[in-house]
């Protein structure tokens, strides 16, 4: 559940709000309906990876990946995959990072 | 107890949720702040905002409307395969308008970067590591200039008009993008863009001004004077080359003008001569040709125009091509990213083309001040008073740079001590003002309107005293005309006034006001049936002013004469071909005299080989010529060895005598003293020089390329590449094959070369072709970024789509942008 909700939320606001939206969404969606630590963290972090690798291959596809080519040059990696699995994972990193937080803010508040 | 227990995991939970919400804040902090070169991370690598946006799509829109505030009426572009905007308005207000906002969108980095470094304001966005570039364009009164400039052209309705509605166009795009559309460098640097003002228009003929007449000999020619004297730098230095075959042929008469007379040299330049015993160096390779050849020469009837202007090479690519189109004017060619009109190209009646004079319009004078606070100078007999700019530089993470410049009536001190100096160019002599063409008021812009809209000869004429500097060598044809001007806002001088540091007390060292522009050295359908300039000398000895004292090597323009001369039935082809010529007139002036001293029995089994290679090789920097890398070697090394050791002091800054006198050392005066080596015992005579640049030359092609073979190949040897304005290699060309070499007609040398190559056919129907090495847009992540470099490469030229109504159709219009206001 978790995972779809920051997939549908972070995708949708891919084409009008700043990259760190996704840090505000999987923050609150963790807080209000996180289970446990680990598989927020998972959860958001593949949910961004995959909305950042899709939303790039969005616009490098029908680029023949050219200007994903020359970044990857400029940070003197091999190829346009290399740059984009470096996206996905920035994503990941911030999107389940953000879980976490939230999740632990969350717990931080519970009666048990 | 159990609540104790309690409070200390709640403590805990907090403590932990807290850990985790200050590293990810953290993490997104460092994600969207630039450290130190690298770009904010996350902002820059994420799809919403960062380097993806800028992947173009290789479907192309075939038609967009856009609503634009400020346009008066309906505007329509048409895109062809380059993506080459032809603009079609109802007025010229929507024209510049639609043209501003066509650069803009291509080009926007392109043009503030360009502006920025002319202005002095790169560290405002780059940071304290450029801040002395900064303070030397301002020290050199670059803003001064552009002021008054933008003043003079703001005068006059025409020039006004078209440049506050390019400005609009400029500034529509610009406030219509967001972040996440800006382009890439913008992003890289993480700044944003700012509005275009009209002055930015004045900052970038100014800095074409800087790149063509910015650099000047005279500090080192006053060292050479004073450690040579007058006799040596004269005989060293002279003021009109051995060979030489000048823009205005040999011979002709200058009897369409009474000249003014000419001014009286000052007293300090006469006793620097009579004594018997007491800026930025000039850059080889920026040169150019231009041409145009008489309908007597050519297959059609009707003259033909070529001009390739060389340029230090970049992508974004130097030139825009666009066709501008309103009633009264259907005009194609290139533009300047940041000017509006049309600065190379034709229209249906003329075409015109450019080359650098090179005149002598910088110069140093040496003032005498009254103390240390330089409050007052000596001039005239009496202490002046000078004044003063405060230039406010603004730094990037710093507090704001106050510079104080001093005025003289001559201009900027430039450096006012050595610590202010600092690293600063060279050519810069401390404590001098500076005295300089583009401290001057311009209309340039009108200049440009007035070829743009022109029909005639007589047109041509009226446009050319508009345009002051960089003085230029114009060439023209029409359907009836051919002619060529080096035309430019010259000084009146005494002869080589300015060729060494000028005295600032004496009025005899002013420049004495202006060499009437109908004056300018000029002519129309000379009877060898063309006209034509590669930055060689302007005019043979016998012209009345004086333009400068040294000129580009005759090569390129002697070859264009050769192979003009003997042209008949002349078609664009012919011209493409002559574009592209790699045939070195140095080696054909100077090889077999070299190779007059070598003894192939004393070789060893690599300088044989290269010996055999050069002796065999007829004379072309092709790409796969070993001959070619052999004699460039060769040359260098020969000249290194003839002046490297008389002129070590450094303070005359390697102004070695020129590639022409010495060739005249070598083919006239072999027992000279200035072959001998004053750093070895023994008397070196030219036999001895020439054997051992050789076995040099030979030494250092090896050391680079192994044994002689295929590595030895000129294109494979000389390195060539187009670099990015960003400086970053992902976004340069990377190197690749070329031939050809600064002496050549096709001048490809270390980095510059064509940057614009066009061929126009003249007659009832004008016929246009050009290419340019790069493409439309100024955006890596673009399919037109470098779309024509291939074709470029390959010495093609492209017809260019001179469409004659919005109307016309062609297979080769892609797409279709309407504009109307809102």
């Amino acid at each position: 559940m978790l995972f779809f909700i920051i997939l549908i939320l972070s995708f949708a606001s891919g084409y009008f709000l700043p990259w760190w939206i996704v840090a505000v969404i999987s923050f609150l969606t963790a807080l209000f309906i996180g289970t446990t630590a680990k598989s927020s963290f998972w959860q958001a972090f593949i949910a961004v990876l995959m909305v950042w690798i899709v939303l790039a291959l969005f616009k490098s596809i029908p680029n023949d990946h050219i200007m994903a080519t020359r970044i990857a040059h400029l940070f003197h990696l091999p190829g346009w995959g290399y740059i984009l699995a470096v996206t996905g994972i920035l994503g990941g990193l911030v999107g389940g990072m953000s879980a976490l937080s939230g999740l632990l803010l969350k717990r931080a508040f519970q009666k048990h | 107890m159990v609540n104790f227990r309690g409070i200390i995991i709640q403590a805990m939970k907090f403590t932990k949720a807290f850990i985790s919400i200050f590293f990810t804040l953290l993490l997104i902090w460092a994600l969207q702040t630039k450290i130190s070169l690298v770009p904010p991370l996350g902002k820059f690598l994420s799809p919403a905002d960062g380097f993806w946006q800028n992947a173009e799509s290789k479907h192309i829109l075939p038609t967009l409307d856009l609503k634009l505030k400020g346009l008066q009426g309906k505007v329509t572009i048409k895109f062809d395969e380059n993506h080459i905007p032809h603009i079609f308005a109802q007025n010229e207000h929507d024209l510049y308008f639609a043209q501003g906002y066509m650069t803009a969108t291509d080009r926007l980095w392109q043009m503030d970067i360009q502006t920025r470094q002319a202005a002095g304001r790169l560290a405002e966005v780059i940071g304290p590591k450029v801040l002395d570039i900064d303070r030397y364009h301002r020290r050199m009164g670059m803003v001064y200039g552009a002021e008054k400039t933008i003043k003079a052209m703001m005068a006059d309705p025409v020039v006004r008009n078209m440049i506050l509605a390019y400005t609009d166009g400029i500034n529509s795009y610009i406030h219509q993008l967001s972040p996440r559309s800006y382009p890439i460098e913008f992003k890289l640097l993480n700044y944003a863009p700012e509005d275009w003002k009209p002055i930015n228009c004045a900052f970038l003929l100014k800095l074409m001004s800087e790149t063509l007449a910015g650099g000047s000999n005279e500090f080192a020619m006053t060292n050479i004077l004073r450690k040579f004297g007058p006799a040596t730098t004269n005989d060293l230095f002279p003021d009109y080359p051995m060979h030489e075959d000048p823009i205005i042929p040999t011979g002709t008469k200058w009897d369409y003008f009474k000249p003014l007379p000419i001014p009286k040299p000052s007293a300090n330049f006469l006793a620097g001569m009579a004594d018997s015993t007491n800026t930025k160096p000039r850059v080889e390779g920026i040169g150019s040709n231009n041409w145009a050849v008489a309908g007597s020469k050519t297959a059609s009837g009707y003259p033909i125009l070529a001009n390739d202007p060389h340029l230090n090479l970049t992508l974004p690519s130097i030139w825009y091509q666009v066709q501008l189109s309103a009633p009264g004017m259907n005009v194609y060619g290139v533009s300047l990213p940041g000017a509006p009109c049309v600065i190379l190209g034709f229209n249906n009646n003329i075409s015109w083309g450019i080359t650098n004079v090179d005149a002598d319009v910088l110069d140093w004078y040496q003032e005498k001040f009254r103390d240390t606070k330089m409050e007052e100078y000596w001039y005239n007999n009496k202490w002046n008073k000078t004044t003063r700019r405060v230039e406010k530089i603004e730094v990037l993470g710093q507090k704001p740079v106050y510079d104080t410049v001093v005025y003289t009536h001559h201009g900027p001190v430039v450096y006012q001590n050595n610590a202010q100096k600092a690293d600063g160019p060279d050519f810069v002599p401390v404590g001098h003002s500076l005295r300089w063409i583009a401290h001057e008021s311009s209309n340039e812009l009108m200049a440009m309107y007035l070829l743009n809209t022109g029909k005639k000869y007589n047109d041509y004429r009226k446009a050319l005293t508009f345009f002051s500097a960089p003085a230029s060598n114009f060439v023209f044809a029409s359907k009836d005309d051919i002619a060529i001007t080096p035309n430019g806002k010259y000084p009146l001088k005494y002869k080589d006034q300015g060729k060494f540091i000028l005295d600032g007390t004496d009025p005899a060292d002013d420049w004495h006001g202006w060499v009437p522009f109908e004056q300018d050295p000029t002519i129309k359908n000379p009877p060898r049936g063309f006209v034509s300039s590669a930055n060689q000398s302007s005019t043979d000895p016998s012209y009345p002013y004086y333009i400068n004292w040294s000129f580009a090597p005759y090569e390129r323009g002697k070859r264009i004469n050769d192979r003009l001369s003997v042209m008949t039935k002349a078609t664009v082809d012919s011209m493409r071909i002559l574009q592209t010529d790699v045939y070195s007139i140095r080696a054909q002036d100077i090889l077999p005299t070299l190779l007059k001293y070598i003894d192939p029995t004393k070789l060893n089994a690599a300088q044989l080989s290269a010996y055999d290679q050069i002796n065999k090789w007829d004379k072309n920097f092709t790409p796969n010529s070993i001959g070619a890398t052999v004699f460039s070697n060769w040359w260098s090394q020969l000249y290194n060895a003839v002046w490297g050791d008389d002129f070590a002091d450094k303070t005359l800054q390697n102004n070695f005598p020129s590639v022409d006198r010495t060739e005249k050392l070598l083919l006239n005066e072999p027992t000279s003293k200035w072959f001998d080596d004053i750093r070895t015992p023994a008397k070196e005579t030219a036999a001895d020089i020439v054997n051992k640049a050789f076995a040099a030359a030979v030494k250092e092609i090896t050391d680079r390329c192994g044994k002689p073979g295929a590595n030895w190949q000129w294109g494979k040897f000389k390195k060539m590449e187009i670099a990015s304005l960003s400086r970053q290699p992902a976004f340069g060309s990377g190197n690749f094959e070329s031939g050809g070499t600064a002496s050549t007609v096709n001048a490809l040398h270390d980095g510059h070369g064509p940057s614009w190559r066009m061929v126009v056919q003249m007659g009832p129907k004008v016929k246009g072709y050009g290419i340019f090495p790069g493409g439309e847009s100024g955006n890596p992540g673009s399919f037109f970024y470098n779309d024509m470099f291939k074709t470029w490469n390959e010495g093609k030229l492209k017809e260019l789509l001179f469409m004659q109504s919005v109307n016309e159709q062609s297979p080769r219009i892609k797409s279709t942008y309407t504009l109307t206001g809102k």
